[in-house]
């Protein structure tokens, strides 16, 4: 997260106990075996824990990922941000304001203006028409019927829903019935969008549609947005950052490449050991920084060789002031030559392989497969940014 | 010896119940008897308007009217099965009779509508008055619907009203548990929803819960008019009109003829009202589930 970014969400100490008597639970939590089961809380207080001790910021237009199997308080977590479950325990900051300490009036007000959600299970109202779905945000808020209509039009040309606006939610697909409830979510213009599982409800081709267009969708109209999945794939595909979690507890805050390449914790290890790795890690994640494979094409040739002898490399690149990777050296090229001093042009490799920061590792196991020469990674001013070795990415294979 | 002298001992207490309900009974009518009073004229006038209306109506017209609606809501077949069902009661001269009762009963089940529905709501929303209401309820549906007639008598009277007290009595309870089972089935993820977009308690009532439980409402609308149907002869011993006083005058007289034909004309018009409110639940069922 970049430091200059807004904070939106705060929460700090969040806990949600269900049962008798909750706020024992908070209370006592120390006292209990650190390896305490669910059942064992439950026979031993007759609570259950929802949320443990939860604390992350969400910067804004940030898509934040709760993740974690079913039971495993994501959920819960993300209804204690509008509070439709009163947190136990800690606090819930939107844009500075507790949301804990709202009277029933300014929650309403928040739930209103700030925040949208979107559910599971559609959650649609199946004896109003999809536009007047739309519009019920709008409508509890006290919004006359043609404002009201036009937005709810607005929303859902966005979701790309015109033409079924007099349709009953039963007479659309699935696919179609969460469209309305993002529609819904959409019509009154919130910063935050609270998903819970959206589209795991779906079918897959139609799940994976449905993410593609929520992405581009938020090119269009931007949002923060907390979103729980129990689908990794999903998490990976749409998060900038994602938060595990296990009975309760985040397991560990991070980007994708983050929670797939440096798992903090074994649970986290253990949910991500069988991802396909080719698909989700990028250049940028396991490249090395460029200055130990640079030369400077105004070294003389023995200079080149004394480098490359101290780093113990065959190849070098040749990078001027501008950052720019002219060519490639060989070190055999260098060695066998004639004793020049400079370095003539025909010595230098000028076709090398180049790469984006963001390509897969499996495009960049194809395309080091064609050249014995280590792939130079380049930002979009075509600077070289790092180097990707074949040892380098053998080791991200076997890790 | 031993055995005997458990079998020869009486119960160490009396409780008295019957008496201080009695006491309870007198001192209301002794104190309130303002309020019953005022009670008994709005509900008597409400039967007399209903009833008058009823037997004004000329009856090719009513006919007309009833089969127009049960066509409208329950199709072809119910119309025609209403408009036979009407006229066998016609031509069983039980015409007039017919319309008192069913202007009992109209009264009867407008006043557990009116006490019913709110009373459904509140128990849905509220555990504790729930809790307190549910042996109330109990008790209004088993204890044997003769034994209120005697407060009833005690505050209203002898005549119509109290008779359309006590079927009120008989009747409420399913109002008020159908209303509660109605909005307490509502799919829990779309009152979230409500409350996600910022409904006000009222709002969700009004725009998301009574909608989503009108199906259930229906149903209990549809066996509180049974119930009260069934209970038109146990009010006719009081002074209620209608069929039920011809069924009772049958009894008395032991005349199978009057009693048959009279009921033959309870179980036509609950044949009709019955089939008419089955498809009204029917309809809002199908607007409400996928079809």
């Amino acid at each position: 997260m970049n430091k200059e970014s807004v904070t939106r969400i705060r929460c700090e100490g969040l806990w949600k106990v269900f049962g008798p008597d909750p706020e024992r639970v908070v209370d006592e939590w120390d006292t209990f075996d650190s390896n305490i089961t669910k059942t064992e809380l439950l026979d031993k207080t007759g609570c259950v824990v929802g949320v443990r001790e939860a604390s992350f910021t969400i910067a804004e237009g940030e898509i934040f990922v709760i993740m974690g199997l079913s039971g495993s308080g994501k959920s819960t977590l993300l209804r204690c941000i509008n509070r439709l479950h009163e947190p136990t325990r800690g606090k819930v900051l939107i844009d500075d304001q507790d949301v804990t300490e709202l009277s029933s009036n300014e929650l309403r007000g928040l739930r209103r203006t700030k925040t949208g959600m979107v559910f599971q299970h559609f959650a649609l109202l199946p004896h109003r028409r999809v536009i007047e779905n739309v519009g019920y945000g709008l409508e509890v808020q006290g919004v006359g019927k043609a404002e009201r209509e036009s937005k709810a039009m607005e929303s859902l040309e966005l979701v790309g829903l015109k033409g079924w606006e007099r349709s009953y939610p039963h007479e659309l697909s699935g696919g179609m019935q969460q469209r309305v409830g993002l529609a819904r979510a959409l019509a009154t213009d919130p910063e935050i969008l609270l998903m819970d599982e959206a589209f795991s409800a779906l079918d897959p081709l139609i799940r994976r549609q449905m993410q593609d267009e929520f992405i581009n969708l938020l090119r269009v109209v931007k949002k923060t947005i907390v979103f729980v999945t129990h689908d990794l794939y999903e998490a990976l595909r749409l998060a900038s950052r994602i938060a595990v979690m296990k009975f309760g507890a985040i397991q560990q805050i991070g980007t994708p490449a983050e929670i797939v390449l440096h798992p903090e914790t074994d649970y986290v290890a253990e949910f991500v050991q069988d991802l396909p790795k080719v698909k989700f890690v990028t250049a940028k994640d396991i490249m090395e920084k460029p200055e130990r494979w640079m030369v400077n094409p105004e070294y003389s040739i023995t200079e080149m060789i004394n480098k490359m002898d101290k780093e113990n490399i065959w190849y070098a690149f040749l990078v001027g002031e501008d950052q720019i990777a002219q060519g490639v050296v060989d070190y055999r090229t260098l060695t066998s030559g004639n004793g020049d001093k400079r370095l003539k042009s025909e010595e230098m490799i000028s076709e090398f392989p180049t790469q984006q920061l963001n390509t897969f590792l499996e495009s960049l196991v194809s395309v080091a497969a064609k050249s014995t020469i280590p792939i130079a990674v380049t930002d979009r001013e075509g600077r070289i940014a790092g180097v990707i070795s074949r040892e380098r990415l053998l080791e991200a294979l076997s890790t | 010896m031993k055995e005997e002298g458990i079998r020869d001992m009486g119960f160490p207490v009396r409780i008295p119940i019957g008496h201080w309900i009695d006491l309870v009974v007198i001192w209301l009518t002794d104190n309130l008897a303002t309020v019953f009073d005022a009670v008994s004229r709005v509900v008597g006038f409400i039967l007399l308007k209903i009833d008058f209306l009823f037997n004004w109506i000329p009856w090719p017209i009513s006919i007309g009217v009833i089969v127009v609606i049960a066509w409208l809501v329950s199709g072809r077949r119910v119309a025609i099965f209403s408009a036979i069902a009407l006229f066998l009661m016609g031509s069983l001269e039980l015409w007039a009779e017919g319309m008192s009762t069913l202007a009992l009963v109209t009264t009867a089940v407008f006043i557990s509508v009116v006490l019913g529905l709110p009373a459904g709501i509140l128990s849905a929303k509220n555990e504790r008055f729930d809790a307190i209401l549910r042996p109330i309820l109990d008790g209004m549906q088993t204890i044997p619907s003769f034994v209120y007639l005697i407060p009833a008598i005690m505050f209203f009277g002898i005549g119509n009203v109290p008779g359309i007290m006590a079927t009120v009595i008989f009747s409420l309870p399913p109002m008020v548990r159908l209303t509660s089972l109605g909005i307490r089935q509502v799919d829990f993820e779309v009152v979230e929803a409500g409350h996600a977009f910022g409904s006000t308690p009222l709002q969700l009532l009004v725009k998301i819960q009574l909608p989503l439980a009108l199906p259930s409402i229906m149903t209990g609308v549809n066996q509180t008019v049974m119930m009260a149907l069934s209970m038109v002869v146990v009010a006719a011993m009081i002074g209620a009109g209608g069929l039920g006083y011809k069924i009772l005058y049958s009894i008395q007289r032991v005349d199978l003829a009057v009693g048959i034909e009279a009921g033959l004309g309870i179980l036509f018009i609950a044949m009709v009202l019955d089939r008419i409110l089955q498809g009204v639940t029917k309809r809002q069922q199908k607007a409400l589930l996928r079809q």
